[in-house]
């Protein structure tokens, strides 16, 4: 028995927060008493095992073959149901990103275990795993458990702490065998465009968010552009040359609300909220939003969330811990500045 | 050709929702509407059967609850609808969905497409997805933000799909299960015919007998709903001095949260 934790790699290098994973994963190893195995597969799999020990696992599976090369569903899919059938760890741990919610939920079919899903709490009760998630848009606190032998729990990014780091500790490392799943490979990755280096909403300790209030930018836009296309202009300068530097000074990501999208002013990957992206940064810059519960379910869970509104009665203001009613276009520049002022002090 | 897709009835995203004395979810006396990330699914649904000059059909799987989703998918234009419901599985564990989803694919018989929005907004798991897929042993492309192309009879598509990271090309073979993003498509309003259409359609119910197949035992158990805790914020409005001295004031109290 152990506690398994799938480490996500891209492009050779472990995602920070496969630490929380391994963080989450120590509750339950203690209370059971068993280890942590980590997970690697693909492209340097040996050094971001050693890694792992650092983090807690005692042991780790690696498998760094030309198949696992390329994240590819099915055959990280079939190597990791491979592994839980031989080793009938009690628990698989990983981050509810988009690659760990999809390798989980198929190899938990393959052993038909219970997959308890973007979880943001666990706790155990007679041996048994206890995962809190929120539902409906978090109105809502579900309590589930596994009635299987392993338990599949997918956690929710920046919900659990990182497993501290001890140092020097290398974890036992075990090479595995990939499952030659040849056939079953019917996808073939064409391409890939990278937005690395911009800052990814999901593991953002700090977001800076704009709404359909950056359409109010009082720089003119070229001639030739009036009616919706200026509008579209304004808002997406007060993006690139308002927004970005606060962002850029702060280390944080950038957050749009749903109005804005749909209203061509930014890219939809920014969304934030219900049909968007769920965040939980520890700061949340909101300028230009009103508010709306959509919106709000998306960042509800942000530890200081900061309003900057023109309008005093915008219900973003309840949420907010600290407010600044004026227009986004004077008080994002001014802070700005007055960061940068203590940032360089 | 054929085309599926499933949907649910949920709560209105702007409605209240809460667990009662008795510990159950309750969202009052309102009228639940498709699933949000659905109306996407549903209208790629439509547009991909028109394309290949197929069929199309919508499922929900569970309780009667689940036909006013499937009455506004047919106004939307999706020809058939059926609902699976098996008296006494429980409906809150995936495996149990998977299997009677798996099933209704393999009873409906020449299936080239299924499409997926992509969560459900209320219970919002993000795995009935890939669960269906791991069972009917397709191949799974999640989050696809556009199809490049479909050729149903040539068995090949290629679509465009989102990463935390960025963007991939993929292609695959079919059947495939996808799962469709925000703004693949603009989902259209159901007219008034199609409205019309769908209030009179009886729609079939089909239980785990009619699909040839047992129920699995649930691999897990809800043990219960709580409220959250109330989130307590006291707002303080930094309205002392010029712009300079607020934007001033506002960092220094960033700094003292330590979220700086
Ligand atoms: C099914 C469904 C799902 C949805 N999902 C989402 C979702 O995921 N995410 C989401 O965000 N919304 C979502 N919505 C939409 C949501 O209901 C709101 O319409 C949306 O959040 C409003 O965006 P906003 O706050 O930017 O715009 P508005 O509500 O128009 O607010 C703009 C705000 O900007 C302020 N403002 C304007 N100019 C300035 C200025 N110069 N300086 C300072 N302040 C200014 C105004 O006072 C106002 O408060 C959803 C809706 C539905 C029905
Ligand atoms: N009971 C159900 N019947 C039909 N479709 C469903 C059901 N539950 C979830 N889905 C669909 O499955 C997809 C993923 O949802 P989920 O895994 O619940 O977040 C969404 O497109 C939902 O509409």
């Amino acid at each position: 028995m152990s506690v398994f934790v799938w480490i996500e790699t891209f492009e050779g290098r472990a995602l920070s927060s496969s630490w929380e994973a391994l963080g989450a994963a120590r509750i339950i190893a203690e209370a059971q008493a068993t280890d942590i195995v980590a997970l690697v597969f693909g492209e340097n799999a040996q050094s971001i095992a050693k890694a792992t020990g650092q983090y807690g696992a005692a042991r780790a599976i690696v498998c760094d073959s030309e198949v696992l090369r390329q994240y590819r569903l099915e055959s990280y899919a079939a190597l990791l149901g491979d592994l839980v059938a031989k080793h009938r760890p009690s628990a698989v741990v990983a981050v509810a990103s988009n690659r760990g919610r999809e390798l989980l939920a198929s190899a938990a079919v393959d052993s038909g275990s219970g997959l308890i899903s973007d979880v943001i709490d666990l706790r155990l009760e007679e041996g048994r795993i206890i995962g809190v998630r929120p539902t409906y848009a978090g109105k809502v606190l579900m309590e589930m458990t596994a009635n299987t032998a392993t338990t599949f729990v997918t956690i929710r990014g920046r919900a659990f702490a990182p497993a501290a780091t001890t140092a020097g500790a290398a974890p036992e490392l075990e090479e595995a065998k990939t499952v030659d799943v040849a056939d079953a490979i019917a996808t073939e990755i064409e391409s890939f465009a990278s937005e690395l280096g911009t800052v990814s909403l999901t593991d953002a300790a700090i977001i800076v968010s704009g709404g359909r209030g950056m359409a109010n930018n009082p720089k003119s836009p070229p001639d030739g552009i009036s009616g919706d296309e200026a509008k579209i202009w304004k808002a997406k300068d007060g993006y690139e040359n308002t927004l970005r530097p606060l962002a850029d000074a702060l280390g944080a990501a950038v957050g749009a609300s749903r109005a804005a999208v749909d209203a061509g002013y930014i890219a939809y990957d920014h969304q934030v909220g219900q049909t968007g992206k769920v965040v939980n940064p520890d700061l949340y810059i909101a300028c230009g939003i009103s508010g709306a519960i959509q919106h709000q379910a998306g960042m509800r869970g942000s530890k200081i969330i900061v309003a900057i509104n023109k309008d005093a009665e915008a219900p973003i203001f309840k949420l907010a811990r600290y407010g600044i009613v004026g227009d986004l276009y004077d008080v994002v520049p001014a802070l700005t500045a007055a960061l940068r002022q203590v940032l360089t002090n | 050709m054929h085309v599926v897709t499933f949907t649910r009835s949920t709560p209105d995203t702007a409605a209240k929702v809460w667990v009662d004395s008795e510990g159950k979810v309750t969202w009052g006396n309102l009228a639940t509407v498709v699933n949000p990330w659905d109306e996407y699914s549903l209208e790629e649904t439509i547009v991909q059967a028109k394309n290949g000059a197929g069929d199309s059909t919508v499922i929900a799987i569970g309780p009667e609850l689940h036909n006013d989703a499937l009455k506004h998918s047919m106004a939307m234009g999706v020809k058939n609808a059926l609902r699976v419901e098996e008296a006494g599985a429980d409906m809150n564990d995936s495996l149990v969905w998977s299997a009677l989803a798996a099933g209704a694919i393999r009873k409906i018989g020449a299936v080239d497409l299924v499409i997926f929005g992509k969560e459900s907004v209320d219970v919002a798991t993000d795995q009935h997805t890939y669960q269906l897929a791991r069972r009917l042993g397709w191949t799974m492309l999640s989050y696809v933000s556009t199809i490049l192309e479909a050729d149903y009879e040539a068995g090949a598509i290629r679509v465009e799909k989102m990463l935390e990271q960025g963007k991939q090309v993929v292609s695959a073979k079919l059947p495939a299960v996808i799962s469709v993003m925000k703004g693949i498509n603009e989902p259209r309003y159901p007219n008034f015919l199609g409205i019309r259409k769908a209030a009179k359609a009886t729609i079939p119910v089909w239980n785990a007998a009619d699909l040839g197949i047992e129920a699995p035992e649930a691999a897990t158990s809800v043990i219960g709903y709580t409220n959250p805790p109330a989130r307590e914020v006291s707002t303080e409005i930094i309205e002392a001095g010029d712009l300079e001295t607020k934007a001033r004031t506002l960092v220094e109290r960033l700094f003292e949260e330590k979220v700086l």
